[in-house]
């Protein structure tokens, strides 16, 4: 069933787009940090933890746990300190959402958390943003400027008690230090190695304390439910499944990022639940030059593929799953249209996953890099209908699912791999019967073409 | 002992200008070893590599082992270490979303005009030229982020504008 979009009003986006919208003075006319200043004074932090667990909010950056569950695996009454990270190394092939927020609207973000601080009982607060958005950047840095000026960060956060500092911190143009332990230990000055857990980071995080790691898209909806309520949140988007106990439902409002092959790229917020063809249609204007699409990546390459006749797939927490796809990822919808060859696809996401693996757990060391060198020999013209068994053997068998891995990078890597073979099988094979006429069928061993190339970050 | 010969013979490359920018981020963690990445960042900001010097210097600064700092560098693939990087390091991306809209031909397009291969650097030292994985620019693609500068809807003849803008144009 499709969401009706006929009274779809941004709100996480509603300042976007004027020029001064990334000022200090411009986010208090709209009444920025009046809600701050409400929760400092008449919430306690467990009352705003037991807000932010009502409304049901779920984190944006990926996995969707829910905030206040997380917020409250704190330890209760810990000497401290407690730290707060926000994770802002957006990175998921796709996705931009948290750009546009940090450029266009970063008090909005800041707000956010400080909230979310202030529940948590953190004191301090590492921004950890990626490398590649130095504007964002810039901006975070002036907005933190003025916030110290106007006394809304600091010793007495408006004059609470309350004190806070944000400190920014830039990394390096690394995928993996999103995954919130790979944040943790970079911050930390190492490489970025996820942890094992437990423990979690609640119990134990960064500099051996504990520590909340949300994605800047969370902490603005935390804002977002501050000023406007519970019931508002929950009136938007998909309610928990009745039939399904641990389900906690897809509530509020989404940023959608939407690009590829199709008319309109752009970031659009809607509610959690639009389907693909919504999003393509209603926001994008459609599939471009009039062709029509083939697949979609639904919510950043590590989620697979949705075929063009699967476009009725809700974009909530639980729709993407039950198209045989990993999850909602970060919504990052991404079009290819009917010209696009999914050895071409997968060929660009096997490269992506055995560039960005940490090399720390050899499944994923090893499993990126030879599902990558196969793809090279398939492109080539020398790919035989065995390797197809041999990438999924690799896609079945590495990631945080069958086991074997440390993170969830390698199930980001798989299921491109699994979901492309296994619903477009017939186009793989049929390139290698063309491609590969004399040798397709062969089944003893073959060398790699090369060993894999370098050349950037 | 030959490290030490080692030492007393090289010349500092930090200079007190980049050994300040570097402390003042000590009170913001409570390890000196989280200063890593900021220290990296300041002085590749500066010298546009990161010599196996200014690491030995940065472990000092940070009281870390030589080895711990060039672990965390090397890791990052992102810090120079044998040549500065051109005076304008820029990034194609080549990720999905730029490549469905023809990243790649744009990336292969002005390797070929500045005669270099992705990861090198110009001649004239005046651009390097990589490869990026997702900008986070996708509405944009193809993308280039060039210093600073974001770069949207990259064609052959807008490459090229930027290629001769920082004297990468190759000559034949």
């Amino acid at each position: 069933m499709e969401i009706d979009l006929t009274n779809n009003t941004p709100v996480l986006l509603s300042r976007i787009g004027r020029p001064e919208s990334h000022t200090l003075s411009d986010y208090r006319a709209d009444g920025g940090y009046e809600g701050l200043a409400r929760v400092l004074r008449d919430m306690k932090p467990e009352d705003l933890i037991q807000l932010i667990k009502d409304s049901s909010l779920r984190g944006r950056g990926g996995a969707g746990f829910p905030t206040g569950l997380k917020w409250s695996f704190l330890p209760k009454d810990h000497p401290g300190p407690i730290y707060f990270c926000l994770n802002a190394d957006e990175s998921e092939p796709g996705t931009f959402n948290n750009r546009i927020l940090m450029e266009e609207d970063p008090h909005q973000v800041i707000e956010g958390l400080i909230l979310a601080c202030y529940a948590t009982r953190s004191v301090t607060a590492y921004y950890y943003m990626r490398y590649e958005y130095p504007r964002a950047w810039e901006r975070l840095l002036k907005a933190l400027d003025e916030c110290y000026s106007a006394g809304i960060l600091g010793k007495s956060v408006l004059g609470s008690g309350f004190c806070l500092d944000i400190f920014p911190h830039r990394g390096a143009a690394a995928y993996i230090c999103g995954e919130e332990t790979g944040l943790i230990e970079s911050l930390e000055g190492k490489r970025a190695w996820p942890r094992i857990k437990p423990p979690f980071p609640a119990v134990e995080g960064v500099f051996r304390k504990p520590t909340v790691v949300n994605n800047v898209e969370t902490v603005a909806c935390v804002k977002q439910i501050v000023d406007r309520g519970v019931d508002w949140f929950k009136s938007l988007g998909v309610p928990a499944d009745p039939k399904n106990p641990r389900d906690p439902g897809s509530y509020g409002p989404k940023l959608y990022c939407l690009s590829g092959h199709v008319e309109r790229p752009g970031c659009y917020e809607a509610p959690l639940g639009i389907t693909v063809h919504q999003l393509v249609d209603h926001f994008g204007g459609g599939v471009w030059k009039n062709r029509h699409a083939k697949a979609a990546i639904p919510g950043g390459i590590s989620m697979g593929l949705l075929k063009a006749d699967e476009f009725d797939c809700p974009l909530d927490f639980a729709g993407p799953g039950r198209y045989g796809c990993l999850g909602l990822g970060t919504a990052a919808v991404v079009v290819m249209d009917e010209t696009v060859s999914m050895v071409d696809f997968l060929h660009n996401s096997a490269r992506f996953f055995a560039h960005e693996s940490c090399g720390q757990c050899t499944p994923c060391r090893e499993g990126t890099a030879w599902a990558l060198r196969m793809l090279e020999r398939i492109r080539a013209g020398r790919g035989r209908l065995k390797d197809l068994d041999l990438l999924l053997e690799i896609g079945d068998t590495i990631g945080i699912m069958p086991g074997t891995t440390i993170c969830g990078l390698a199930d980001g890597a798989a299921w491109p791999l699994k979901n492309a073979i296994r619903k477009f099988r017939s186009e793989f094979e049929e390139y290698m019967q063309r491609t590969n006429p004399s040798g397709y069928q062969q089944t003893d061993a073959v060398p790699a073409l090369s060993s894999l190339s370098h050349g950037g970050h | 002992m030959p490290s030490t010969e080692k030492k007393s013979n090289s010349t500092p490359v930090l200079n007190n200008e980049m050994r300040d920018e570097i402390r003042k981020y000590f009170a913001r963690y409570p390890t000196r070893q989280a200063v890593t990445l900021p220290a990296l960042h300041v002085v590749n900001k500066y010298l546009r590599h990161v010599p196996l010097q200014a690491v030995v210097e940065i472990a000092e600064l940070l009281e870390l082992s030589p080895a711990q700092v060039q672990d965390t560098l090397s890791f990052y693939g992102f810090f120079p270490q044998q040549a500065p990087h051109g005076e304008v390091r820029a990034w194609v991306c080549r990720s999905i979303s730029c490549a469905l809209r023809g990243g790649e031909e744009v990336l292969a397009h002005m390797c070929a005009k500045a005669k270099i291969q992705p990861g090198e650097t110009t001649a004239n030292g005046k651009l390097t030229l990589e490869f990026g994985e997702c900008l986070g620019a996708c509405e944009l693609a193809p993308c280039m982020l060039a210093g600073d500068q974001l770069v949207g809807h990259l064609t052959a003849e807008s490459s090229e504008e930027f290629l001769a803008s920082c004297g990468a144009l190759g000559t034949s």
